[in-house]
C-alpha cells in the first residue's frame, strides 16, 4: 500500500477529517480539522469525499516522504514548503515534502488523493488532542497509509484561500442580554493559551455579570467570559458543557479563521444577525463547491 | 420549556434555572425523544436543566429543528420512561489511592473512616456526562462532606479517582489536570471508546460507592 513516512512531525500534526459527531452526551465533543474549510477544499481539490482524513500540521511543519505516487492537496496556511497551495500536485514515489515555520496562519493541510486510511473511533479518523481519543499527535517515524477512496478526478484549479480580514463575525449567545456591547470595543490578542481546545483573548476585561448561571452545554465557537473578564473562544475540542456565561459565538462561515489565529494576532468582533450569518456561509458554500 | 438560539448552528432547550429532579426528568424526557438523531442534527448536550442541540446549518435552520422539538417534545409525553438504572462503584477509599482523605477528614472534622461511610451511603443520580469524556455530574452528595477545591489544581489525576469538589462529588474517567479532592479510586473503566455504548453510566443512572477493603 503508498503510503507517507513522517520523517519529521513537526510541532503538533494530527490526522482530522470533519469530526466525531452523536456522542456529546457523553462528554466527547467532536474535533475534527481546526480548518475544516482548508481540509474540504483539499479533499475536493484532489477528488476525495469532502470529511476524508488527512493531514493538520501546526505553526511548524512535517517532512514527509511519499512511497509511491500520490496526489496530494496543500492547502490553510503557507508554511514554506516548495509546493503551489490550493492545488493538486502530483508527488512521485520517494520525493520528500518539507514543511516549515508558518509564513501567515496556524494551520496547514496535506490532503491526498485517496484520504489516509487510518482508523476510525466512533465514526471518525480525528485525533482529538486533549484526551487520547483517535490516537495521539504523530511521532518521528509515523507511516500514513493512504487509501483509495476517491470519488472523482482531481482537479487541476487554483483556489484562492478566502480573505481572512476584518473582524470575527459572531451571533448573539445564551447569555447576551446580561452583557452590555464592551466585547464589540476595542482588539483583543489571542495569548499563547491557545490550542485545539480554546483560544484565550487578552484585552479590556468584559465585566462579569452577576447572574445565576448553571452548567450547560456549550459548542464550538461560543464565546465565554470567564471572572476574569478574559473571553475564550470555545475550540474543535471543547468541553460538552461549562458553566461561564456566553455572550457572542464566532458564526460558522468564520470558525475556519479560528484555526488560523495565531499568538500575539489582533481579533475584533462584530455582531451579526442569524440571517447575515446563513447568508456568509452559504457564499461560502458556494465558493467551496465552485472547486469541484 | 424555553427554545433560544446558542449560535448560528445551535439552539438551547431549557427548563428552569435550577438542579432539580425535576428538570433532570425533563432533560431525560428530550433525550428519549431524540434516541434516533435526525439527519441535520449533529449532538446533544443534555445539562442539569438544559440541552444544547447543535445542527448543521446547511441542512436546517433554527426555526425548522424548533419545530421538531416542539413536535418530538409533544409526542414523548406519552412515552414511557422506563426505571432509572442502578449501578455499584466499588471504591478503594484513602493511602494512595484517595491521598487527600485525610485533609477532608481534618476540614469537615469527621474521622476518615465517617466519611467513606457516609460517602457509600448516599445514592447519587448521574445528573448527565459532560466536561471531558464518560465524565459524570453527580447530584447527592452529603451536604456535610463538602469541601473546597484544592488551591491549585493538580498536573495529573490517575484515571478512576473519586473525589469532592465544593458540594459535588464524581469520578474522573482518564487521567486529566483536575482541582477536586481524590478520597479513592474505582477500577471500573468509565470510558472505552472500543466499547458500545464507550460510557459506562448514562444520564439518568443512579449509582452507589461500594467500599473494597
Amino acid at each position: 500500500m503508498n503510503a507517507i513516512h513522517v520523517i519529521e512531525p513537526g510541532l503538533e500534526s494530527t490526522v482530522q477529517d470533519l469530526g466525531r459527531f452523536g456522542y456529546a452526551q457523553l462528554g466527547v465533543s467532536a474535533s475534527g480539522a481546526a480548518d475544516a474549510l482548508a481540509l474540504r477544499a483539499g479533499n475536493l481539490l484532489v477528488g476525495n469525499a469532502e470529511n476524508a482524513a488527512a493531514l493538520e500540521m501546526t505553526l511548524t511543519g512535517a517532512t514527509l516522504v511519499f512511497e509511491g505516487d500520490a496526489v496530494i492537496a496543500v492547502t490553510g496556511s503557507d508554511f514554506g514548503a516548495d509546493l503551489p497551495l490550493w492545488s493538486a500536485v502530483e508527488m512521485k514515489t520517494g520525493s520528500v515534502a518539507r514543511f516549515g515555520a508558518t509564513r501567515s496562519g496556524a494551520r496547514c493541510y496535506v490532503a491526498v488523493r485517496g484520504g489516509l486510511a487510518v482508523g476510525k473511533v466512533l465514526g471518525s479518523a480525528s485525533m482529538h488532542v486533549a484526551s487520547g481519543l483517535g490516537g495521539r499527535p504523530l511521532a518521528k517515524g509515523a507511516i500514513l497509509p493512504i487509501g483509495n477512496e476517491a470519488i472523482r478526478r482531481a482537479r487541476s484549479v487554483r483556489a484562492a484561500q478566502p480573505p481572512a480580514e476584518g473582524p470575527l463575525r459572531v451571533t448573539r449567545g445564551p447569555q447576551a442580554d446580561w452583557f452590555g456591547d464592551e466585547l464589540y470595543g476595542a482588539p483583543y490578542t489571542v495569548t499563547a493559551s491557545w490550542n485545539r481546545m480554546g483560544v484565550r483573548l487578552h484585552g479590556p476585561p468584559v465585566p462579569s455579570p452577576a447572574g445565576h448561571m448553571l452548567t450547560e452545554g456549550v459548542g464550538l465557537g461560543a464565546v465565554q467570559i470567564p471572572p476574569n473578564g478574559q473571553p475564550i473562544i470555545l475550540f474543535v475540542e471543547h468541553q460538552t458543557t461549562g458553566g461561564y456565561p456566553k455572550p457572542a459565538s464566532v458564526i460558522s462561515a468564520d470558525l475556519w479563521r479560528v484555526g488560523q489565529l495565531v499568538p500575539r494576532r489582533e481579533v475584533r468582533f462584530e455582531l451579526v444577525s442569524l440571517e447575515a450569518a446563513r447568508e456568509l456561509l452559504r457564499r461560502q458554500e458556494e465558493w467551496l463547491y465552485s472547486l469541484v | 420549556m424555553e427554545i433560544r438560539p446558542a449560535s448560528d448552528r445551535s439552539l438551547l432547550v431549557s427548563f428552569g434555572d435550577r438542579i432539580s429532579l425535576e428538570s433532570h426528568s425533563d432533560v431525560l424526557r428530550l433525550l428519549r425523544a431524540f434516541e434516533e438523531l435526525p439527519r441535520g442534527i449533529l449532538n446533544l448536550h443534555p445539562a442539569y436543566a438544559s440541552v444544547l442541540i447543535d445542527f448543521d446549518p446547511r441542512r436546517a435552520t433554527h426555526g425548522e429543528i424548533e419545530r421538531l422539538v416542539r413536535a418530538r417534545w409533544e409526542e414523548a409525553q406519552a412515552m414511557p420512561m422506563a426505571e432509572p438504572r442502578r449501578l455499584e462503584i466499588p471504591v478503594r477509599y484513602g493511602g494512595e489511592c484517595g491521598p487527600d482523605l485525610e485533609d477532608v477528614a481534618r476540614y469537615t472534622g469527621f474521622s476518615a473512616a465517617e466519611i467513606v461511610r457516609r460517602h457509600t451511603s448516599a445514592e447519587y443520580v448521574v445528573y448527565f456526562l459532560g466536561f471531558s469524556p464518560g465524565f459524570p455530574y453527580l447530584g447527592g452528595l452529603p451536604p456535610e462532606l463538602a469541601i473546597p477545591r484544592l488551591p491549585a489544581p493538580r498536573k495529573e489525576v490517575p484515571a478512576g479517582s473519586v473525589a469532592i469538589g465544593g458540594s459535588q462529588t464524581g469520578i474522573y474517567p482518564m487521567s486529566t489536570p483536575g482541582g477536586w479532592r481524590l478520597i479513592g479510586r474505582t477500577t471500573v473503566r468509565l470510558f472505552d471508546a472500543a466499547a458500545n455504548p464507550p460510557a459506562l453510566l448514562r444520564t439518568g443512572d443512579r449509582i452507589r460507592f461500594v467500599p473494597l477493603p
